[in-house]
């Protein structure tokens, strides 16, 4: 999913990435591709793991694990990094999901009197980020797909996903049903009960 | 000079039950770790606490969640506290969860003398509810102005007047808080002289701290620790 994430975000651009499996994207970027990866917590310029003489307990990600900066990286509070992202100069947004549905809107905040995570940055991230991309597994651990015709969860945003990227392949909800960009191998369409 | 207090009990030493009190750090990334210590001895209780994650795994803020001391806490990501979580869905304590952007830019509006403002942020879900909405290029919640009696924040490095300098990441919210809270202590690794931090390279301008003690013993803990080529 990371390589896929990487691919259609391309070179030159700015991405801000949300905690969990979006991390993966951080460790396997190409530093050639000039992509400035945004943390949440306040840092333009994150690269992959630190090493033993680089680690720093002040050195974190939003998901609080220890990262290392690129050359031109830059440190600034929370106000300004969200001014980032609300400002629209940050050009996508890679979160992960519980639900997503047809009609664009994301769910990943909380499971009503069983978990709450809160929703950290990820509303200013899905209202801010000019393209949201929502990486997740295809399916939940019951086997019950995660894309559905409406979510049922409360929401993290109305109306934001661009795109959806799974284990299954890529997807786009246009409003009314989602269109398959691209498959896995050996997924086949029927297999995957898209609403 | 007269900001310069003895040690984190003698700064917080007109800190009562019933204040407001905002706590810097990003899960345990610049957190008052002495300033914390403190308020785990002190006879405080029905406090209001703002701050963004409360603490994470038994540590931080935790200390004085699980002493009850805390009544309503203001936050955006309860994840990785699961003391927390289980004083929420116990209601056992009164929690506003606030989308993180929001939460850093209604406590920079306190401290900047703006009451309000609007913002797409939430628009659509349930912290939209009971707030007022309004349309500008897209649909937008008002959101109002968090302020504190008290912010406790740790810097790197502080002159006698209270410029402070931050250490990479750990600078977060605490910037937003010292401008925000009536009383702000700020404790730091290194107390330095005046001129020692270059005017060019303040991160916060001491105007807006009150109180600065030479903290000791920081543990600096990492939550998850990730070295390159490791599982």
């Amino acid at each position: 999913m990371a390589d896929e994430v990487i691919l259609l975000i391309g070179s030159d651009v700015s991405v801000n990435l949300g905690i969990g499996l979006p991390t993966l994207i951080a460790e396997r970027m190409n530093p050639e591709s000039n992509v400035m990866i945004q943390s949440e917590n306040g840092v333009l310029g994150v690269a992959g793991r630190p090493t033993k003489e680089t680690l720093s307990p002040t050195l974190i990600n939003a998901g609080k694990e220890t990262i290392s900066i690129s050359k031109g990286a830059s440190f600034f509070d929370s106000s300004l990094s969200f001014g980032m992202i609300r400002g629209g100069h940050i050009d996508y947004c890679v979160l992960g999901g519980m639900e997503v549905d047809a009609k664009r809107n994301l769910a990943n905040w909380m499971i009503p009197g069983k978990k709450v995570t809160g929703m950290g940055g990820a509303m200013d991230l899905v209202n801010g980020a000019r393209q949201v991309i929502i990486m997740m597994t295809h399916f939940n651990k019951h086997g019950e797909p995660k894309l559905l015709g409406q979510c049922v969860l409360p929401l993290t945003g109305k109306n934001v996903v661009d795109l959806v990227v799974t284990d299954k392949g890529i997807f786009k909800p246009n409003g009314s049903k989602f269109e398959v960009i691209k498959l896995a191998p050996g997924v086949n369409e029927k297999d995957l009960k898209l609403a | 000079m007269a900001k310069i207090y003895k040690d984190a009990t003698d700064a917080l030493k007109d800190f009562k039950s019933g204040m407001t009190l905002m706590s810097g750090g990003f899960g345990l990334c610049g957190i008052a770790e002495n300033c914390i210590d403190a308020l785990t001895l002190m006879d405080v209780k029905d406090l209001t606490v703002i701050s963004n994650n409360i603490g994470n795994s038994g540590r931080g803020l935790v200390k004085i969640l699980i002493q009850k001391k805390i009544k309503k806490a203001y936050c955006s990501y309860v994840g990785g506290n699961p003391d927390l979580e289980e004083q929420m869905l116990k209601n056992e304590i009164d929690v506003e969860l606030v989308p993180q952007g929001t939460f850093s830019e209604r406590i920079r509006a306190a401290g900047l003398g703006i009451r309000a403002f609007y913002t797409p942020t939430g628009y659509g879900t349930l912290v939209a509810e009971g707030k007022d909405e309004k349309t500008f290029d897209r649909p937008c919640i008002l959101e109002t102005a968090l302020h504190a009696d008290f912010a406790i924040i740790k810097a790197q490095k502080a002159d006698p007047y209270g410029n402070l300098w931050f250490k990479e990441t750990a600078r977060n919210f605490s910037p937003l808080m010292a401008m925000a809270a009536k009383t702000t202590i700020v404790e730091v690794e290194e107390l330095v002289e005046l001129g020692d931090i270059k005017a060019e390279d303040v991160h916060l301008p001491g105007l807006f701290v009150q109180r600065i003690f030479q903290g000791s013993d920081y543990k600096n803990e990492i939550e998850f620790l990730k070295l390159e080529g490791e599982k």
